[in-house]
């Protein structure tokens, strides 16, 4: 009993662990395709060279964090089986179809098209690729509905029957597609991805400006732009990422109510208004929110739109249903913190865009410079604050997280957690080195693409001069 | 029972085409990094990677389909299957991750240039091996019971897995080392037209010993290899083999650029064919049929238009992706 218990916990941490991993590139290469799709569009709408510039800039940081986020995708379409084997029999007939789904309408779009969109620009003609990059972006929004399709559906199952076999079989696949929690979930995720993205290249912008400010270099044409476009998008999105937020919270309430109990530290019922608690430590052992700092009624408020708005607690609910509320609540917070950020960011550099100062106002660089990888600190929280608000259960409600693993021992999870977590950090640590390294260049004009450095790949185009001379001696670049 | 659309029975044909587009596209990207430290650094080095480089991520998605197909259309086989061969399947996933990253990594730290290209070509080893041995694993049948995987950690381990494992390294390196010649001149044709001629050895020996073993394995196999009458089929496969075999050798001293390759790809289909005719009707051996595995018809109705109309369009670009890429890499004045 003692070792299955063992064997659950290691092989939960492989799941976060390396899905948590996978989660980042995604959420910026899904923002960065679109990025990278409009500076194409640009370029071939003005013909501006500085367009071309960040495209060709941004492309080669794609390069690396799409390679990065396939390969460690590709571990991901074997992780249920290997440690979540029961699952993937119960649940396969229903998310099992939309994984394929996704594999076959998204992942093949943006692998085809992804060679043409890095190595293709001299072969087929700046049209031909433009729509190889729109195919990548599209690409990764196809991706996002289906796996989000697939995620909702185990927080919200719907559309469903049980068979004999305690399988779960589906009944009407548009009930289980467009499950209650996917709509809400799509939103909040893809807006997430694009501030995520906006927030890193308004960094790169930030530090450019910063960089030829105390350098006494006249300001970059590409860091102004890159710096203006992303400020502009954030200003747009973190406010509606955050009625989207809100959004998605009350949905939660409507259908896993125990999991916003968690993430507002709710142990108690409240008859007439449920106070907001700020921060505090929850103690899951004693059922109580200890050193709560708290906001009079404000709960009900934010969930029920009505000051005395009763709310049901965990007190109402079995101890065997309760997820672990401090990782809810505390992940709640960080993610919510980091929006608020956000939107001060949005609101200050909306404040230097009117009175013309977004290029010289140091404080708004340095704060949007602070706050690059915000983004990826709120997905990675919103991601802990849903998947571990669903515990115990992988389908909510139905199929127990410990009625779902694989029959296995306990030192085999162990020995391929600990192999994963040294090859990630080795792999995806030098893989996070080269992007900054990629972003601490400013860009230029006539920047190259991923080709550079790889001379031989253009060659029979119009090979640079260094090239050829290497190509008649021999000799390497 | 009138007859009707037996969805598991297509199902696994489409599972199965999957992984035969897994292995031959794969399977010579793959080929070129388990080549690669044979391959001299510098221009040659280059100018192999180059030619699978806009592609290799197209080729790997198709590992992506055949596990996602599995878990969509077998859940019970995908479970069992994956949790019976959970070292090697790991080693594989984590094998991937370097060789994959390396595609980029070499050419954005050139003073780390050697430690990506060692990570390239072990990672597709390790990868190649790993895939071999999880064939041969199931081959030799998977202990089950209560729908789910009832052996041990190690039962996967055995000398003919490790035989399966290392002729498939033997077999991508010869689809890598043909691709090669397809995709080069020079020097590095040169040196791959003698790999291949030496590979080329090593994959038929490796094939006749694996074939020679296999139907000893179970009884159900010597059965659906030997029985009267479908050995005069099931005979046709060695045939074929000899007569690709022959090809082959023959292309190679004419100095052929494209039926190596053609002809490493047939002896890839030929194996492949192989294998079904020794696993069908069975998913997980011994005692898993296709039927036993398929998620409900349901599940299968949903996705069969899905795989019908998708999977040719994939094909359509997939091969225009292909044909942008056309042509020797490296070479002046081809387009």
């Amino acid at each position: 009993m003692f070792e299955a218990f063992d064997a659950i916990v290691l092989a939960r941490a492989q799941f976060a662990f390396t899905v948590s991993f996978h989660f980042i590139f995604p959420s910026f290469s899904i923002g960065l395709a679109s990025y990278l799709a409009v500076l194409e569009g640009l370029w071939l709408w003005t013909g501006r060279q500085v367009y071309l510039d960040l495209f060709k800039y941004w492309l080669k940081i794609f390069a690396l964090a799409f390679g990065m986020g396939v390969v460690s995708g590709i571990v991901m379409a074997y992780q249920f089986g290997t440690n979540w084997a029961a699952f993937s029999d119960k649940a396969g007939p229903v998310i099992g179809p939309l994984m394929a789904y996704e594999v076959l309408t998204a992942f093949f779009l943006e692998a085809g098209f992804l060679g043409v969109m890095l190595f293709g620009m001299n072969r087929v003609g700046p049209t031909l690729h433009f729509v190889a990059t729109l195919a990548v972006a599209i690409g990764t929004f196809i991706s996002a509905f289906w796996i989000l399709s697939a995620n909702s559906w185990m927080h919200t199952p719907a559309g469903f029957a049980m068979n004999a076999g305690g399988q779960f079989v589906p009944v009407d696949w548009l009930a289980v597609i467009f499950n209650p929690s996917f709509p809400y979930r799509l939103v909040h995720t893809v807006f997430g991805a694009y501030l995520t993205t906006a927030l890193v290249v308004g960094a790169v912008g930030a530090w450019h400006l910063l960089r030829a400010r105390s350098t006494d270099r006249g300001t970059d044409d590409g860091a102004r732009v890159m710096f203006s476009m992303a400020m502009g998008m954030i200003t747009v999105v973190a406010p509606l990422q955050i009625l989207a937020g809100d959004q998605h919270g009350l949905n939660t309430l409507e259908h896993q109510p125990v999991k916003v109990m968690a993430m507002e530290g709710h142990f108690e019922s409240y008859n007439s208004g449920a106070p907001l608690i700020l921060f505090g430590w929850p103690d899951q052992a004693a059922g109580v929110t200890r050193y709560a700092v708290e906001v009079p009624k404000a709960s009900s408020l934010i969930l029920k739109h009505s000051l005395d708005a009763p709310l049901n607690g965990l007190d109402t609910v079995d101890r065997k249903e309760w997820p672990p509320v401090a990782i809810v609540f505390w992940a709640f917070r960080i993610m919510v913190g980091m929006g608020m950020l956000m939107l001060a960011l949005a609101a200050f550099s909306l404040l230097a865009r009117v009175r013309r100062r977004l290029y010289d106002w140091p404080l708004l660089h340095r704060f949007a410079l602070a706050m690059g990888p915000a983004g990826f600190v709120a997905v990675i929280a919103g991601w802990v604050t849903t998947e571990v608000g669903r515990q115990p259960y992988t389908v909510y409600g139905l199929l127990r997280t410990a009625d779902s693993v694989s029959r296995l021992d306990a030192p085999a999870v162990a020995a391929s957690l600990l192999a994963f977590i040294v090859v990630y950090f080795v792999v995806f640590g030098a893989g996070v080195f080269y992007i900054l390294k990629l972003m601490s260049h400013p860009p230029h004009r006539g920047e190259q693409g991923p080709d550079r450095g790889a001379p031989v790949r253009a060659a029979g185009l119009t090979p640079s001069p260094a090239v050829a001379e290497s190509l008649a001696t021999g000799r390497e670049v | 029972m009138p007859f009707a659309f037996d969805l598991p029975a297509i199902f696994a044909f489409v599972i199965a085409f999957a992984i035969f587009a897994y292995v031959v596209m794969d399977g010579f990207d793959l080929g070129i990094g388990i080549l690669f430290q044979a391959i001299p650094a510098g221009q040659e080095r280059d100018s192999a990677m180059n030619s699978i480089a806009p592609v290799w991520d197209g080729n790997e998605t198709w590992l992506v389909l055949g596990g996602g197909g599995l878990l969509a259309a077998f859940p019970l086989a995908y479970g069992m299957i994956l949790s019976a061969l959970y070292a090697p399947i790991i080693a594989m996933l984590l094998a991937l991750v370097f060789r994959g990253v390396a595609f980029e990594f070499r050419w954005r730290d050139p003073a780390h240039r050697a430690f990506w290209d060692v990570a390239f070509s072990v990672g597709s080893v390790v990868a190649t091996l790993a895939q071999g041995i999880t064939l041969g694993g199931l081959l030799q049948g998977v202990a089950v019971a209560n729908r789910g995987y009832a052996g041990g950690w190690f039962d996967w381990l055995s000398p003919f897995s490790l035989l399966v494992g290392v002729s498939l390294v033997a077999g991508y390196a010869l689809l890598g080392a043909t691709w090669l010649i397809m995709k080069s001149e020079g020097p590095l044709q040169e040196r791959c037209y003698r790999l291949a001629l030496r590979l080329g050895v090593a994959v038929i020996v490796a094939m006749a010993a694996v074939s020679v073993w296999t139907p000893f394995l179970r009884d159900a196999y010597w059965l659906r290899w030997f029985a009267w009458p479908q050995v005069l089929f099931t005979a046709q496969v060695p045939l074929l083999v000899a007569i690709a075999s022959a090809v082959f050798f023959f292309s190679l001293r004419r100095r052929h650029h494209y039926t190596p390759f053609l002809m490493a790809l047939g002896l890839f289909t030929l194996g492949l064919a192989g294998l079904g005719i020794s696993l069908y009707p069975y998913i997980v051996p011994p005692a898993v049929s296709i039927w036993d595995a398929a998620a409900p018809d349901v599940s299968l109705k949903f996705m069969l238009p899905g795989v019908l109309v998708m999977v040719p369009i994939i094909l359509a670009y997939t091969g225009y992706s292909y044909w942008v890429f056309r042509g020797k890499t490296g070479h002046e004045g081809y387009h």
